[in-house]
């Protein structure tokens, strides 16, 4: 699983501080890796916003041309039923990413507000956040999500649930330690003392100097969540055929392997380049905006 | 190490009881009725029939006493029964993990044994077209669904080589030690590429840093030869990081059984637990998914023994 834990409780500085975004976006561009990463989340991006405005046929509509190699007429070939598997694996993406996002924004806010709840009020809450979490992540991740969906149901929104079940507790732990080190800095030391109330001094003060460490698990949350999406899809435990999703299209092609090879190609490329894009994106973001390891 | 240990032990009961509830919890929020399901809709059923199956069962308690009596008895070795074949739970999970263990042992193999060398060797030689090789490939890796791979494997191997029958399998080990080794590469293979990638990536940053530490520094200038500052002061140091980020995600691996006995078609922990989830058989599901929890638990202790057993300043912190 990519989770990227902390080594240290030592809070890297607010990018807006002495480095700055500018900074971070100089040493982020330097690197050709992570600049291949985000063209890669850009394209999965693009064609997930944008796949209806394109001039493709109807990923649902049957023809006679069933398991039709790649032509110019269809180039990733036909499926089974005849359908342009080219159609499918890019409104596949649409899918993807719509539980992806989902999932990861719903387990960062929970998490992240668990995390600093836990990490700055301490104590008590500190304790049972911690025990909790503790459970879920004596679970390995992909059987957490599965028995989760088991228990609601095959489908993208309970997916949704299970994905940001499974990554709430590590948003929780990713934050909670440079909470704590942030806590004990002089300057919120100093609002506190002027009278700033705990709200403002955590969205003011606390949050800014978390988003560096955010923005890289979210990059990495969202890889895992695209996989794992696929995985559960793969499983029949996601979206339904005729659904256009890159795990049931990976499953529905097992069937024709011998015959059409396509079919197990294409769905599963998209996966990875997906994947793999938010990967390099998170290794290059971390890299930037680490100004130790610039 | 002995208080260690007791602590360690002690400290997993508050967790594997979460993990107990959980479990409970998750498998009574399943829609659809257990009964209804095993007897499937052909069978026509009188509302007093279905009721005794149901007490039969236990299913018509209050969800509290369930719990307690699924616990207690849990405690004295009794899991329950699969729904669907009678057959008690555990004896139905002990037929299967062998498989399963097996291939989760073999994955963390094939893991170690591809990614600490790599990983290493790219470190020593940060910049070179080996390391770039190394870092991309285990990203790579690291991003390739098993469930492409596997399939990828199957089509390649099974469709156009025909090395190994696209049936898949388990044979066990004693029986034809052979065979079961053929069966398991490519499952194996399968579900630890990804871990390699990981180790890899994890073994060279931990390895990068260690080299630049000073004792390394100081090693070096008192006129240690390259080899031996390496086997004696960076792999030492390096490999007690690169054991407890493994130990994190080595139990992972039990997760991934899942899909992976699937494609292979190994009659494994995992595969029984996909066919019980979507035949809604209680106990087999919540057995399973309690099995792995603790196995899970238990490869987080042993990884921490080992961890303090590589660091004093753990064991005596």
């Amino acid at each position: 699983m990519a989770t990227w834990i902390p080594g240290s409780a030592s809070a890297s500085p607010a990018p807006g501080g002495a480095y700055g975004w500018r900074a971070v976006a100089r040493a982020f561009i330097r690197e050709p890796v992570a600049v291949l990463g985000l063209a890669m989340v850009a394209l999965y991006a693009l064609i997930a916003l944008g796949v209806d405005l394109l001039p493709l046929r109807d990923p649902l509509a049957v023809s006679a041309q069933r398991l039709a190699a790649p032509t110019r007429e269809f180039p990733f070939g036909t499926d089974a039923l005849g359908r342009d598997l080219f159609s499918r694996v890019l409104f596949g993406a649409r899918l993807s990413m719509e539980v992806a996002t989902l999932s990861v924004a719903g387990a960062t806010l929970v998490g992240g507000v668990l995390g600093l709840a836990a990490g700055y009020v301490g104590g008590l809450v500190d304790l049972l956040v911690g025990r909790v979490m503790d459970v879920f992540f004596a679970f390995p991740a992909i059987l957490l999500a599965l028995g989760i969906v088991a228990a609601l149901g095959p489908d993208p929104a309970n997916v949704i649930i299970a994905i940001a079940v499974v990554y709430t507790p590590i948003f929780a732990r990713v934050v909670r330690a440079p909470v704590l080190a942030i806590k004990a800095h002089d300057y919120v030391e100093a609002a506190r003392a002027t009278g700033a109330r705990p709200v403002r001094i955590v969205v003011r003060h606390i949050v800014p100097n978390l988003l560096s460490t955010l923005i890289v698990q979210i990059s990495l949350a969202l890889s895992w969540a695209v996989l794992t999406e696929g995985a559960l899809s793969f499983l029949g435990l996601s979206a339904q055929p005729p659904a256009p999703s890159w795990g049931v299209m990976l499953n529905e092609g097992r069937q024709y392997l011998e015959f059409a090879t396509h079919l197990a190609v294409f769905p599963g490329l998209a996966i990875m380049i997906a994947v793999l894009g938010f990967n390099l994106l998170g290794d290059g973001l971390r890299d930037a905006l680490d100004p130790q390891r610039r | 190490m002995g208080r260690y240990l007791a602590q360690r032990l002690a400290g997993a009961i508050p967790t594997l009881l979460g993990v107990a509830v959980l479990t409970f919890a998750f498998i009574r929020l399943i829609p659809g009725d257990a009964i209804a399901a095993r007897l499937g809709t052909s069978t026509a059923l009188d509302p007093e029939q279905l009721a005794s199956l149901r007490s039969y069962f236990g299913l018509d308690q209050p969800l509290p006493v369930q719990f307690w009596t699924w616990l207690t008895s849990l405690l004295h070795g009794d899991a329950g029964y699969s729904i669907r074949t009678g057959r008690p739970v555990l004896v139905e999970i002990a037929q299967r993990l062998p498989a399963t263990l097996e291939l989760t042992v073999a994955a963390a193999v094939i893991a170690i044994a591809v990614g600490v060398p790599l990983g290493l060797v790219s470190a020593l030689r940060p910049r070179s077209r080996l390391d770039v090789i190394v870092r991309i490939g285990g990203l790579v890796a690291l991003s390739l669904p098993s469930f492409w791979l596997g399939t990828l494997i199957i089509v390649l191997f099974s469709l156009y080589l025909r090395w190994l029958p696209n049936t898949g399998g388990y044979v066990e080990f004693a029986q034809d030690p052979l065979a079961n080794l053929g069966l398991l590469l490519f499952p194996a293979i399968t579900l630890g590429l990804a871990l390699a990638g990981a180790t890899m990536r994890m073994t060279r940053s931990a390895m990068l840093d260690v080299l630049g530490a000073d004792y390394v520094r100081t090693a070096t200038a008192k006129g240690l030869a390259p080899s031996v500052v390496v086997r004696r002061h960076v792999l030492k140091n390096g490999l007690i990081v690169v054991v407890t980020l493994l130990g994190i995600q080595v139990g992972q691996l039990l997760g991934g059984t899942v899909v992976v006995e699937e494609i292979f078609s190994v009659p494994g922990v995992g595969r029984m637990l996909l066919a019980a989830i979507v035949q809604r058989d209680y106990a087999l599901v919540q057995g399973a998914v309690l099995g792995i929890a603790v196995l899970f638990v238990g490869v987080n202790i042993v990884v921490d023994l080992l961890y303090g057993y590589l660091d004093p300043r753990i064991r005596l912190g």
